[in-house]
């Protein structure tokens, strides 16, 4: 990866007239969902990525509900993760990476110059398929690491870590080591760990790039169930190739095939009736 | 790894030549250190601890001190460090992390071939062009402003501790910078990628998930390249002027424990003489073996696993 690419600006040309309009879920929604007023904490206009030559994503054209889990699901190669890494201007620092359309943050366009992609990337974390805590820092620096690596400090660095720590389930396993390396737990920890990281700097979104992937099925339990517990203060995007995770943990599914979106619809819905005959294939297991 | 059954003839071949190879390394490294403890017992001997410390050296009057050499030989190793891990770590960091592909591929050749340049080549630049350029330009230049300071005090000569230290940190240079790339280019992007996703800016990325991430590496390029500084002889002699002194000025001219072995070998006329350079090369073997052992337990103290 070149750093030197982290602040170029994206190339956004005017949108081409839109494939389609985003998907509004479709109705009978679940009798908990029925109550919370739907509001897109993010939304993807017209998007279409590239690595190189390579056209990744074609027109994508999503939302992502305030203080929901929407997961992403699909086979692999088709764009899943380049999607997700658009919500945080990670795509753009690789090598040959370009993208089109807009993307929006509370309406605003994540390019425009009222956000800096570091400012960005604080509002909306990400956690990534394989744990990647920082060896050489302890439990409770991997959890200050958004702060300690930007120079910055909480008023109580403490409580933040107690709380980031809490809400990634980890606190009680970890509370009497926190001085401990980060590269000395588990699969899982380190993973819940990662979480407790990201949720630390108080992102408004939370990207989550297969975190199970990687792990045990009582490893993935856990996050699954963490997941949950999180959805009603942030806003979470999941992607998996794991269908039964993805029907397990979101509101909302979008199935993703060749970097087109095929179907976005309320998980419930998408599952039991998908519209699509691509997505009634994948979900039943006849290719992917 | 378990010691596990040899399940062949072929296995059992394999693992035996493994061992020798293994014996064979133990063995010259042995080998040297005895040979060299031999030559230089009756020096070291006769010396004792003075042979270490005593700062005269007079072979027609069978008198032996080791300590300017030793100073000169440290002196001119920390100037060179000084000067090369900052410059060899900075090229590293920019061409693993910040060049692009291309420019990195062809300042990564250029770099390596610095260092296939033999030493007397290196000699050879350093007497012709560095050493004249100091003591025209340069010395004059810092002694019209520091002169008085003990460190910069006496005739410019364009040779001495300061041409060699930096001649040597030219060529201690390539070293750290091969090795400190590769060491970077080790460190998984997964790790830069968490720091970046954290909302780090790539300065901030390198400086605490990059640098700590390669830190004991980083060690290790930098005592590669304070060994090829301590034991570098050709060029050192070529430039550091040959005298026998512990001076305080950079620009005063000195020896170094190495470049005093190649110079006097051929001519040591006694057994006393000879056994007196030997003991030189213990001293020499001992301090590369000693700094060695020193930065090892540096990055295992500073190290919480990992990395």
């Amino acid at each position: 990866m070149s750093l030197a690419s982290v602040m170029a600006p994206v190339p956004v040309p005017t949108p081409s007239p839109g494939r389609v309009a985003p998907p509004v879920p479709r109705a009978d929604p679940s009798p908990a969902l029925r109550e919370e007023p739907r509001v897109a904490k993010m939304v993807v206009e017209d998007l279409s990525a590239w690595y190189g030559r390579r056209k990744v994503l074609h027109g994508v054209s999503l939302p992502f509900v305030k203080d929901a889990v929407t997961a992403i699901i699909g086979p692999s190669g088709c764009g899943k993760s380049t999607l997700i890494r658009c919500l945080n201007r990670m795509h753009e620092i690789q090598p040959g990476a370009a993208q089109s359309g807009r993307v929006l943050l509370d309406g605003r366009d994540i390019h425009g110059g009222h956000l800096d992609p570091i400012e960005l990337r604080r509002r909306v974390g990400m956690v990534f398929q394989k744990p990647n805590p920082f060896p050489t820092m302890s439990v409770r620096d991997n959890v200050l690491a958004g702060w300690r690596l930007t120079g910055t400090r909480p008023k109580d660095p403490d409580a933040v870590v107690e709380d980031a720590l809490r809400r990634a389930a980890l606190w009680v396993e970890v509370k009497d080591r926190l001085k401990a390396p980060g590269g000395s737990l588990s699969g899982g920890q380190a993973q819940r760990l990662c979480i407790a990281r990201a949720l630390a700097v108080a992102p408004e979104v939370l990207l989550m790039d297969e975190p199970c992937s990687a792990l045990d099925p009582i490893a993935t339990a856990r996050i699954e169930e963490l997941i949950h517990e999180l959805a009603p203060t942030v806003t979470i995007v999941i992607v998996t190739h794991n269908m039964q995770q993805a029907a397990r943990v979101s509101a909302y599914t979008a199935f993703l095939y060749m970097g087109e979106l095929v179907e976005f619809a309320e998980t419930a819905g998408l599952f039991t009736r998908p519209a699509d005959p691509r997505t009634e294939d994948y979900i039943t297991g006849r290719f992917g | 790894m378990g010691r596990r059954s040899s399940s062949s003839p072929s296995d059992a071949a394999f693992h035996a030549t493994l061992v020798l190879a293994g014996l064979g390394v133990a063995t010259v490294l042995a080998g040297v250190a005895w040979e060299v403890l031999d030559l230089a017992g009756p020096a070291m001997q006769k010396g004792g601890l003075s042979f270490l410390t005593g700062t005269t050296w007079d072979p027609v009057a069978g008198e032996f001190g080791a300590l300017p050499a030793l100073y000169g030989t440290l002196l001119t190793s920390a100037i060179a460090l000084l000067v090369a891990v900052p410059l060899g770590i900075g090229s590293a960091v920019f061409l693993s992390e910040i060049a692009s592909s291309r420019v990195a591929a062809v300042a990564g050749v250029l770099v390596d071939l610095l260092a296939a340049i033999p030493s007397v080549i290196y000699g050879l630049w350093g007497l012709f062009v560095l050493a004249p350029l100091l003591r025209q330009h340069v010395q004059p230049a810092v002694q019209s402003v520091l002169g008085d300071v003990p460190l910069f005090a006496g005739p410019p000569l364009g040779v001495g501790y300061g041409t060699a230290g930096l001649l040597l940190a030219i060529m201690v240079i390539p070293v750290v910078t091969s090795v400190s790339r590769e060491v970077l280019k080790a460190v998984p992007d997964t790790q830069r990628e968490a720091a970046c996703a954290l909302g780090a800016t790539p300065f901030e990325v390198i400086r605490g998930t990059v640098f700590p991430y390669a830190r004991s590496g980083l060690v290790g390029a930098v005592v590669l390249g304070l060994g090829r500084a301590l034991g570098e002889t050709m060029a050192v002699t070529m430039v550091i002027g040959n005298r026998y002194e512990i001076s305080a000025s950079l620009f005063a001219p000195g020896y170094t424990l190495a470049a005093v072995i190649a110079n006097e070998f051929a001519e040591a006329f006694s057994p006393e003489y000879l056994s007196a350079l030997g003991g030189l090369a213990v001293v020499l073997l001992g301090s590369t073996l000693v700094l060695n052992a020193a930065a090892r337990l540096l990055v295992r103290g500073v190290r919480h696993g990992g990395g």
